[in-house]
């Protein structure tokens, strides 16, 4: 295969940052909240930035849908060696509904656009914890689907997918052009090298919006409110093993 | 032949739960491995036929590699891992890996969701459906299932095991997980890991507890070695009695234990062992 690979990558609260739920109950707190690269989509550009290095495929291009700040994820995407980038403008209200479902048609529409061998996704992002748009992006081109990889392999016109399941793993093999997302062993992400970050200010990013791709942004979902979980209290500190297990014994638990 | 017979086994299972009034079967060689290509445009063609208003599946890899693409072909959002159904339109699911849960109003004109297993009572037996055949529609023949490699264990299932005895990243090494094997062999008990533990190659992906693994919620869980990520909290605090066995008493997982043992996990894991033997 020597095709193109399209990678979607997600502006994210960054995973270490501890989430606040806004008073209002809106949403939760953004505004001056550190955010990085969905660390599945990190998993999914090393793998299409691997596939390069190993010939496999001849270019990498890095979509993002969102913000002007979106830009800075596709900056870190190109620092780890994809070729350009594609940044589909979606700001204000169209933003706040966002789903997968959307970004799915943008994403089925950039393939076709740029003739994609393959798209690489993450399986879900740390944010909405969806898990949809690599499988809807699939449906809508009416592509294969390899979902949650654990291994890629490219056999010819075909992709052989390890994919994590309940229980182990299975064996599948899909024709290309297919939809491959990303599972936490499938690699090992690198870091950008501050070389390769000055070298990704020279790549290219476009900036294009739905409707330059026909996409509508209507959502028929509503977002009524966001809740703190319920939160459990701390319970007693046991001094040896047999007063834990005595403690289980008269709850009941052992 | 074993597969026909399991088969069966199941739509006869579900035609006894209360309240399931049909059973659509079909059949057909390209559903082995149940690959999504195969298996959504039967679910097209039997929402054709029937209009159903909602659409579900549970959230395992299997629902959740299905519902998505069924969902797009009908131009509709699906709802991941709803925990809570509020009202026919309205759900409650967690996102931010279970920090804050989110309420959603579907206006979709059929509701297409995954439903979190932990979370609902199963359906009682009880009832008498009637099964159905329905036509397979011609193999889609994209995809191709080869083989599945299932981690063998004698013991009970992570998200259906009643005692869940769970290791971190302060077990060292995979070898030294025979500790936990050999207290949740006195207890029954399942044997997860946390995302550190997976991460470091001790034990393999599928004993990750979390938001990003398995999400359990067993009567007894014992987390040992694990300070308590708050991806690993997601997975796991809904668990009715949680025990935390950690050498560092300002580890998180603590403040969300109902019973801490601030010891040496090497010490105390085979002592707790030997204690259940009495």
């Amino acid at each position: 295969m020597s095709g193109r690979v399209l990678v979607g990558v997600k502006r994210v609260i960054d995973y270490a940052v501890k989430i606040r739920v806004k008073p209002d109950n809106t949403g939760v707190v953004t505004d001056g909240v550190k955010h990085s690269m969905n660390p599945f989509c990190e998993i999914a550009v090393e793998e299409a930035v691997k596939l390069k290095e190993k010939k496999l495929i001849k270019e990498v291009v890095a979509v993002s849908c969102g913000p002007q700040q979106a830009q800075e994820t596709i900056r870190t995407a190109l620092a780890m060696g994809a070729d350009r980038g594609i940044h589909v403008e979606v700001s204000g209200k169209d933003y706040d509904t966002l789903g997968p479902l959307q970004v799915s048609k943008i994403m089925a529409a950039l393939a076709k656009k740029e003739d994609a061998q393959l798209v690489i996704l993450g399986k879900q992002a740390i944010d909405d914890d969806c898990n949809q748009t690599g499988q809807m992006t699939a449906a809508l081109l009416d592509w294969p689907q390899g979902t949650f990889a654990s291994e890629v392999a490219i056999e010819g016109d075909k992709v052989k997918v390890v994919r994590e399941i309940d229980g182990g793993l299975e064996t599948i093999r899909i024709k290309t052009p297919a939809v491959v997302t990303a599972d936490l062993r499938l690699n090992t992400p690198r870091y950008a090298t501050l070389p390769n970050i000055m070298k990704a200010k020279k790549k290219k990013i476009v900036n294009m919006k739905p409707a330059d791709l026909g996409v509508d942004l209507t959502s028929r979902l509503e977002q009524l409110r966001v809740d703190e979980p319920p939160q459990r209290q701390a319970g007693v500190k046991v001094e040896t093993v047999a007063d834990l297990v005595g403690k289980l014994k008269e709850t009941g638990r052992i | 032949m074993q597969q026909i017979q399991l088969f069966c086994q199941v739509v006869e299972e579900i035609s006894q739960i209360q309240g399931v009034k049909k059973v659509l079967v079909a059949q057909h060689d390209s559903y082995k491995g149940f690959l999504p290509e195969e298996l959504t445009p039967l679910i097209l063609e039997t929402q054709k036929q029937f209009s159903f208003t909602h659409i579900c599946a549970g959230a395992s890899a299997f629902g959740k590699n299905l519902l998505p693409r069924v969902a797009a072909k009908l131009d509709v959002a699906p709802i991941s891992d709803i925990v809570e159904i509020k009202s026919p339109d309205t759900f409650v699911r967690t996102i931010y890996a279970g920090n804050a849960l989110s309420t959603v109003k579907c206006n979709e004109p059929v509701k297409i969701f995954t439903v979190r297993g932990t979370s609902f009572e199963a359906a009682a037996a009880g009832g008498s459906a009637a099964t159905a055949d329905v036509a397979a529609p011609p193999a889609a023949g994209v995809s191709e299932w080869l083989e599945q490699n299932l981690t063998k264990s004698d013991r009970p299932e992570l998200t259906s095991a009643k005692v869940v005895v769970s290791g971190g990243r302060g077990l060292k090494s995979g070898d030294n997980f025979k500790l936990l094997y050999d207290l949740a062999d006195k207890m029954n008990a399942a044997v997860g890991a946390s995302r550190a533990a997976v991460d470091a190659g001790y034990v393999p992906n599928d004993m990750q507890v979390g938001q990003t693994g398995k999400i359990v919620a067993p009567e007894l869980y014992i987390a040992v070695g694990i300070s308590g990520a708050i991806q690993h909290l997601a997975g796991m605090k809904d668990s009715k009695t949680i025990v935390a066995i950690n050498k560092d008493p300002e580890a998180p997982i603590f403040q969300v234990a109902d019973y801490g043992l601030v010891a040496d996990l090497f010490k105390v894991v085979p002592e707790m062992t030997a204690a259940l033997d009495k």
